[in-house]
């Protein structure tokens, strides 16, 4: 693993209440080539963590630096961004080409549609994920785990230097599950910096190289085998580890 | 009959080429509102810029410069009350627009010499379209059209996922911000010929009917500037003959549009393909226990 510091969280506290922080004194450190999970219950600020990390709220106190690959402190680390689908309308009209190209909006020319271009550079990435053959589907009629793999196709699209994902095997089956694990893996191997919330413990938390155990604040973070213990689960859960 | 008599009176041609340009405009803005479930927001934009008109017709001001500062007025309070989060967009648009009619009422109730020449802009009156109006619409028309192809990508993004669109650097508060200007414009220039009280309808039936039709967003654009524009088209022309008011009958037929792509979405889905074993077919049907069948998009 790379020692060299990608985003280091000093002191970070948000909250949407001004009476009752969802997230208090984060202090963490992503380090490149990374796959780190942050698991805890439901409410326990996982979401919220990673909206920070990504720069879409600011935290009330604190730092968020991030740094370029010599470690220095930079403003242009590429940011990969997977929301949750239930976040999503699937009913929007739309093809997954187009949901794909929505990731390089900025780089597709000033037409209102995708250039020749853009459409091979998409149709070459969703055949990387297996879907190509989706490519001018409309997004609803895709199964959870081909609408996770366009997410992610829309986001790998921008060459980011980090992966932010938020749950993202939530609601899907056994198989599907262990699809989207590979894929997020294979891209580890291949140097990705990877970041995913999880509530999943067995299914997930168990497989990640790293992982941090929070409740709106950290209360440990390392290998699953070192974090994991039934102590932490119970500080992190309130309850004891769920099989 | 002589279907080209009505083309022979000038206000009529003034008339139909009004109402097939906002129509158009109309049809275009109306796919973001609807997509953006936002139907809502051209009855309130509606609204609050009769406030502005009123107060623009006692001052004496220009009814264009006045309804614009207050439209952009009330776009920016929206905006801005809606990004706090403490208060839905919806209750935003809700008050600042009710606000704005109120005002407007008000002015009308302390100076009710001026009552009959607001029955107009709440009605609207597309035969009595001035060189002003004319002016005002062609330059809206050409500015929204500009703006939709040049800002499709970022206005889609923010629509569709607000939340990556911001990560991956599309300014989505600029986006709604001129967004918002962009349909006060249309509705200040639209106020005059469909009125104020049936401007929404005019606004989101030819996206609503056009979203029932299909499931592509080019379509989608491409069907509700059509249906807009062949609605003002032949609601104008039925007006002539059955001497009633233009707008309403525009917006009726609009809601005729509507009626009709439903049926159509209904009948097309009771007879979708679909296959039995191998064989691929379609017939009038429903999901029963006895009727099982796989379809083509399956697994």
């Amino acid at each position: 693993m790379n020692l060299n510091s990608m985003i280091t969280l000093n002191d970070v506290t948000f909250g949407y209440s001004l009476k009752s922080p969802i997230v208090e004194g984060i202090n963490l450190t992503i380090f490149k080539g990374q796959f780190v999970g942050l698991l805890g219950p439901s409410g326990s600020g996982k979401t919220t963590l990673l909206k920070l990390i990504i720069g879409l709220i600011k935290p009330w106190h604190g730092s968020i630096i991030f740094h370029d690959s010599s470690s220095v402190r930079s403003s242009k680390v590429a940011i990969g961004y997977v929301p949750q689908v239930e976040s999503v309308d699937w009913n929007f009209p739309v093809t997954v080409r187009e949901v794909v190209g929505m990731g390089i909006w900025d780089q597709s020319g000033i037409t209102p549609w995708l250039e020749k271009n853009a459409k091979e550079e998409i149709d070459n990435l969703l055949q990387g994920l297996g879907i190509v053959e989706y490519a001018s589907r409309q997004i609803r009629q895709l199964s959870g785990g081909e609408q996770q793999r366009v997410f992610l196709a829309r986001a790998l699209i921008r060459n980011p230097d980090i992966l932010v994902l938020d749950e993202p095997t939530s609601g899907v089956d056994h198989n599907t599950r262990e699809k989207i694990i590979g894929i997020l893996n294979d891209l580890n191997v291949g140097g990705m910096t990877i970041v995913v919330t999880t509530h999943d413990i067995q299914g997930i938390a168990r497989r990640l190289p790293w992982i941090v155990c929070m409740n709106h604040h950290i209360i440990v973070e390392g290998r699953p085998e070192d974090a994991l213990t039934e102590n932490n689960l119970l500080e992190t859960y309130g309850l004891a580890e769920v099989n | 009959m002589d279907l080209l008599l009505p083309f022979q009176y000038e206000f009529f041609s003034r008339g139909i080429l009004v109402s097939v340009m906002v129509g158009g405009i109309c049809g275009l803005i109306g796919v973001y509102i609807v997509l953006r479930g936002m139907s809502y927001i051209g009855h309130g934009m509606s609204h609050a810029v009769f406030g502005g008109a009123v107060v623009s017709y006692i001052m004496n001001f220009n009814f264009y410069l006045g309804a614009t500062s207050w439209g952009v007025v009330s776009a920016l309070i929206i905006n801005e009350i809606a990004k706090r989060n403490k208060i839905k967009a919806d209750s935003a648009i809700g008050i600042v627009t009710t606000a704005g009619f109120a005002i407007g009422v008000l002015l009308i109730s302390l100076n009710r010499s001026y009552i009959r020449n607001f029955e107009a802009l709440l009605f609207g009156n597309i035969l009595g379209i001035t060189d002003q109006d004319l002016v005002a619409i062609i330059l809206v028309t050409i500015l929204t059209g500009i703006f939709i192809f040049l800002f499709n990508k970022r206005l889609l993004f923010t629509v569709f996922d607000r939340d990556t669109a911001q990560v991956y650097g599309v300014k989505t508060d600029l986006v709604d911000m001129l967004f918002s200007l962009i349909l006060a414009g249309v509705v200040i220039t639209s106020m005059s010929s469909i009125g104020v009280t049936l401007l929404a309808a005019a606004l989101i039936a030819p996206a609503i009917a056009s979203r029932m039709l299909t499931n592509n967003f080019l379509k989608m654009i491409i069907l509700s500037c059509s249906i807009g524009i062949a609605t003002s088209f032949s609601g104008m022309y039925a007006s002539f003959y059955f001497n009633s008011a233009s707008g309403a009958t525009i917006v009726l037929f609009g809601s005729a549009a509507v009626g009709i792509s439903a049926l159509y979405s209904f009948l097309l889905k009771i007879r979708h393909s679909h296959y039995h074993g191998d064989t691929k077919h379609s017939h009038a049907h429903v999901h029963t226990g006895k009727h099982k069948h796989s379809h083509e998009n399956d697994g």
